[in-house]
């Protein structure tokens, strides 16, 4: 029966040291211990939020590097291909204006050799009138000099007339 | 490689360490032996057989061994006996505060006119000083006009388990505050993995999210019991006293518990108790005294489970020893044969009370935290219903160990 009578003196000393202990410990031990045991944690929470976030971070980095690289080439291939159109251009407005010009150098030399013939034959027409006047004057002049012949033509002359 | 090496080395050690503690135990139960001369001489060399002493009684030498004592007795016997005296503090109603020390009171002498019988001061009566035959008028003998307040062996055990515990934790808060943000070393890798433990899965599970209010009495009361527990299975000078199955200190215990419940309950907390709402009021009648009686009943049983808890480990193991000098007074070599029965028993019974020392202050921590829950619970009934099944299924759980 003794041994679940609780004694009085060690109920006292109990309460008083238990007390004590707890008052103790609470403000300067379990206040620190939980705070630093907190402290600790978060700081591993964020550690590896922060690292989850730079991960995260490094992943949109690379998708936007990539979309970059893509844009890059994109564009490059853009220019090249404006580059390529613009030389098309380019190129078929030169033989586009080279066969205009060629067309109208080839219609002024046209011209020129038109109007060079004209002048030739006209020159040609003048020349040979004035050797055809030269000869028939020559030749009149031959067929005239004697009196005979004179009478001659004009008397075929005036037969001529007459029977008009 | 050297990694497995050291790995291999410390489990070694720590093998070494349980088998230094339990070869103390051993020898806790020789020390504490009553009859220790002849018994020696029955069990080991038998020398002479002129002395024959009276025989060995098994029920004496546990009880004293469980129980509170006056001086902290180390080993020996009779007047070869090697004990520490300690204070004797007494109130009297009639003369006020007395203090000495326990030696004055060795061997039945009356001092002061106290007297020591079966480890209790009486009054020594005027007709009985000196008289030490009629032990039985002297141990009914006054003990109305006296308080004892003396600092017994349970208590100077209480008071080293104090400075103890303020060392370890004061000495570990420090560390803490000089290692900010780095991982832990030392003790404080030792106490680290049991405050969260306490904390996440006593206090958080139990309580919820106020927990934080309860953590320091939680926290104070888990290492309080685990350190008197395995300095109770410690058999030399500071450890050996049988605290946390002392029936005061578990009743202190509890009732510190009771009285924080009390603080922190709240108007649902009692509405279930005077009037569980959905319950018919014929029912009422017969409900409310129990539920008012479950809430004694709850801090009485936590009071309960730790004192037999602990006491039983204490009894077993002392038991497993006498058999030896049980065995050894019928004749020598049956002590012999049964000490070694004995030995492995007391062996595993220690590996046994370890598992056991952390256990009870763990289930008395998790039945305190889960009492606070359900003090501080607002809202729906069930989980109040789950709290309680759930403390249930550990104290069962529990008491088949």
């Amino acid at each position: 029966m003794e041994l679940v009578t609780p004694a009085i003196g060690l109920v006292f000393w109990m309460i008083v040291t238990f007390a004590i202990i707890f008052l103790i410990l609470k403000k300067f031990a379990w206040k620190p211990i939980l705070g630093m045991i907190k402290e600790r944690e978060d700081g591993i929470e964020k550690a590896l939020q922060s690292a989850e976030q730079a991960r995260k971070d490094m992943h949109l980095l690379q998708s936007n590097n990539e979309k970059i690289l893509a844009e890059a080439r994109a564009e490059k291939d853009a220019m090249l291909k404006e580059a390529r159109d613009t030389k098309d251009a380019i190129i078929n407005e030169a033989k586009t204006r080279a066969k205009v010009e060629a067309d109208r150098m080839v219609a002024q030399a046209r011209e020129a050799i038109n109007t060079e013939k004209l002048a030739a034959i006209t020159e040609l027409k003048a020349q040979v009138a004035t050797l055809s006047i030269d000869i028939a004057e020559k030749i009149l002049k031959e067929q005239l000099s004697s009196e005979e012949k004179q009478k001659t033509l004009t008397s075929n002359l005036v037969k001529e007339v007459t029977l008009n | 490689m050297s990694y497995t090496t050291s790995l291999l080395s410390k489990k070694t050690r720590i093998i070494a360490l349980f088998i230094t503690v339990l070869s103390f135990s051993t020898f806790k139960s020789f020390a504490y032996e009553p009859n220790e001369d002849s018994l020696k001489k029955a069990a080991a060399v038998a020398t002479t057989e002129t002395e024959k002493k009276e025989g060995f009684n098994a029920g004496k030498l546990i009880t004293e061994h469980i129980g509170d004592a006056h001086e902290w007795h180390l080993w020996g016997e009779g007047e070869h006996a090697v004990a520490i005296p300690l204070p004797v503090i007494i109130y009297n109603k009639k003369t006020g505060l007395d203090i000495f020390m326990s030696s004055k009171l060795e061997d039945g002498e009356v001092y002061k006119g106290y007297k020591l019988v079966e480890n209790k001061i009486v009054e020594a009566e005027e007709g009985l000083v000196g008289v030490t035959d009629e032990v039985e008028n002297v141990a009914t003998g006054n003990t109305n006009n006296i308080i004892d307040l003396s600092i017994t062996k349970n208590v100077t055990s209480l008071l080293i388990s104090a400075f103890l515990l303020l060392w370890i934790f004061l000495s570990v808060a420090k560390t803490y505050k000089n290692r900010v943000g780095q991982a832990p070393k030392g003790l404080q890798s030792f106490v680290e993995p049991l405050v969260i433990f306490v904390r996440d899965d006593v206090a958080k599970t139990s309580i919820g999210p106020k927990y934080e209010k309860f953590m320091p009495y939680l926290l104070t009361v888990f290492f309080f019991i685990f350190i008197n527990n395995l300095m109770g299975l410690v058999p030399l000078f500071p450890g050996g006293a049988n605290l946390t199955g002392n029936i005061a200190v578990c009743a202190v215990l509890a009732c510190f518990t009771l009285l924080i419940i009390f603080a922190n309950s709240n108007a649902h907390y009692w509405r279930h108790i005077f009037a569980m709402p959905g319950v018919p009021v014929w029912v009422l009648i017969i409900l409310t005294p129990i539920e008012l009686l479950g809430v004694v009943l709850r801090p009485f049983v936590l009071m309960i489970r730790l004192f037999a808890n602990i006491t039983a480990g204490h009894i077993i193991a002392l038991a497993f020893f006498s058999l030896i000098f049980i065995f050894g007074e019928m004749s020598t070599g049956a002590g012999f044969g049964v000490a070694v029965l004995s030995v492995a028993f007391t062996v595993f019974m220690g590996f046994l009370e370890l598992l056991v020392a952390f256990l009870q202050a763990y289930v008395f921590t998790l039945l305190s935290a889960m009492y606070f829950g359900a003090a501080i619970e607002e809202g729906h009934h069930a989980h109040e219903e789950h709290h309680a099944h759930e403390g249930a299924h550990s104290a069962a759980q529990i008491d088949m160990v």
